[in-house]
């Protein structure tokens, strides 16, 4: 990044949080509408954490709105010189936790119901294909890569998913992501390779036999 | 030649390896931990298959949609505004003002020849008390409806924040004391009785530590139900707000009645 995109980014991200601040201070007082502003700013980037940690959908919009809930009620305990994204981020990262594993003693309950499996909810994987394209082969591997990922992203514990994607895929930094699990920074880092690795363990031998697999992540 | 391990070769990966200098130059030298770096490495990019739907174009606007109505309509301005000191400092001084009036119309009384200026001054003193009493009353109906209505922040969290309503409710025992003094040597039984309860109840919530678990918030909302506290403040208050009104309808008539007195002290 050149020098002055870099200083066109830190005011652009100073002129936001100013505004952010600014709306916080409207909605305390009473102007409920201003926090409109905040939410249509980041509910599509609360959006995709809270895909990646529930991988559903449904889950990741009940996330979204519980967030943005949660935010407007503790709104007085934000301080306006913290990041609003970053806030509503955690909470929405605290609930998703809490909602993976409500959702795990449903599914727990259900199984026991229902030994057979035979509702098992799971989403039509085609319907989350990245940028198949029109190759018939690259999306039969694209789906097939995509299910073991699922597969293997659901066996993780659910601090180790939340260490994992926070780390990996929004670059949330130890600290930040040890607030999230209430941990430690050293703990956490440990959590962020015990993830990796068994994403690792479940995957590479899925990748060494399907070397087409193997070459879709590195397409982007 | 010492090589890396797993868990450093996937710190230095993800950006967290604690040297990564060493391991830099390590992995440009040794084959096999390039090897394993490159294995760590496929594997972290094929998780990019892993993309998020795209939720729609108009996803902000149907995400406010579907909260706007479930925010909460009175979110009230002094709850943010009355924490600043400064506005604290400026109710402390209204406090001593109406406390200060009280004692001079007991001093200046005695001294006093005209019937009715003495009968002004005392509905004067009366109005300020209304008012602030009432102003006072709202305010502690606040902290009783949120401590009434808190719950854990998220399910299955052990720990309560309380600490917003209990430094409210530090701010708010001073000035409890002090109207609960000036009502009972105004002979208003019923008011000093209740804020005599109100007391009772700010101490304990101020008394609490910030965060207490689920069982202690429902001892405190039993002791709240309980002492019934919540209505007697809402009708004392009610009664306090139509008080001004009977007093301008009827000017000549005693600055409170036994019949007032009588039903506030049933609350």
């Amino acid at each position: 990044m050149s020098q002055s995109a870099g200083s066109l980014a830190v005011r652009e991200a100073a002129a936001t949080r100013e505004s952010d601040a600014i709306a916080v201070e409207r909605v305390l007082a009473g102007d409920r509408d201003s926090y409109r502003l905040l939410v249509e700013r980041y509910s599509r980037y609360v959006h995709r954490l809270a895909y990646r940690l529930t991988g559903d959908e449904h889950d990741a919009e009940e996330v979204v709105q519980e967030a943005f809930l949660r935010a407007y009620q503790k709104l007085e305990k934000f301080e306006a010189r913290s990041n609003f994204g970053t806030w509503v981020y955690r909470i929405a990262a605290n609930y998703a936790i809490d909602r993976m594993r409500q959702r795990q003693k449903e599914e727990s309950r259900k199984e026991t119901s229902d030994p057979h499996g035979l509702d098992s909810g799971e989403q039509d994987p085609l319907a989350h294909v990245a940028d198949a394209g029109p190759n018939p082969e690259r999306l039969m591997h694209s789906v097939q890569l995509r299910k073991r990922i699922q597969q293997a992203l659901n066996e993780l514990s659910h601090a180790e998913r939340t260490a994992f994607v926070m780390r990996h895929w929004h670059g949330c930094g130890i600290e930040e992501i040890a607030g999230v699990l209430r941990s430690n920074s050293s703990a956490t880092k440990n959590t962020v390779f015990r993830a990796v690795q068994k994403l690792r363990r479940a995957l590479e031998p899925f990748l060494e036999a399907h070397p087409q697999a193997k070459a879709l992540g590195t397409e982007r | 030649m010492k090589h890396f391990t797993e868990e450093e070769l996937i710190s230095y990966r993800e950006g967290d390896a604690q040297h990564e200098q060493r391991i830099s130059v390590h992995v440009a030298e040794c084959a096999a931990c390039r090897a394993e770096l490159n294995r760590i490495d496929a594997v972290l990019k094929a998780l990019n298959e892993f993309s998020v739907p795209d939720p729609g174009r108009d996803y902000e606007q149907r995400i406010w949609r579907q909260i706007a109505p479930r925010l909460p309509q009175n979110r009230v301005p002094w709850r943010h505004s009355w924490l600043r000191a400064r506005r604290l400092g400026a109710f402390g001084a209204l406090a001593a003002t109406v406390l200060a009036a009280f004692s001079l119309g007991r001093w200046v009384r005695p001294h006093s020849a005209a019937v009715p200026d003495s009968l002004n001054a005392q509905q004067v003193r009366e109005r300020v008390l209304v008012v602030a009493v009432g102003d006072h009353l709202d305010r502690s109906e606040m902290i009783l409806v949120g401590l009434e209505h808190a719950q854990p922040a998220a399910p299955g969290q052990k720990a309560i924040n309380i600490s917003a309503e209990q430094r409210r409710a530090e701010d708010l025992l001073q000035e409890n004391r002090l109207y609960r003094q000036t009502a009972a040597s105004e002979g208003d039984a019923g008011l000093a009785s209740v804020l005599d309860e109100l007391e009772r109840v700010l101490v304990d919530i101020a008394h609490s530590p910030g965060e207490i678990s689920p069982a202690q918030l429902q001892s405190i909302q039993k002791r709240i139900e309980s002492r019934g506290i919540l209505f007697k403040v809402r009708v004392i208050g009610k009664q306090l707000e139509q008080r001004p009104q009977r007093q301008e309808d009827a000017p000549k008539a005693a600055p409170q009645s036994n019949s007032v007195v009588r039903e506030r002290n049933k609350a």
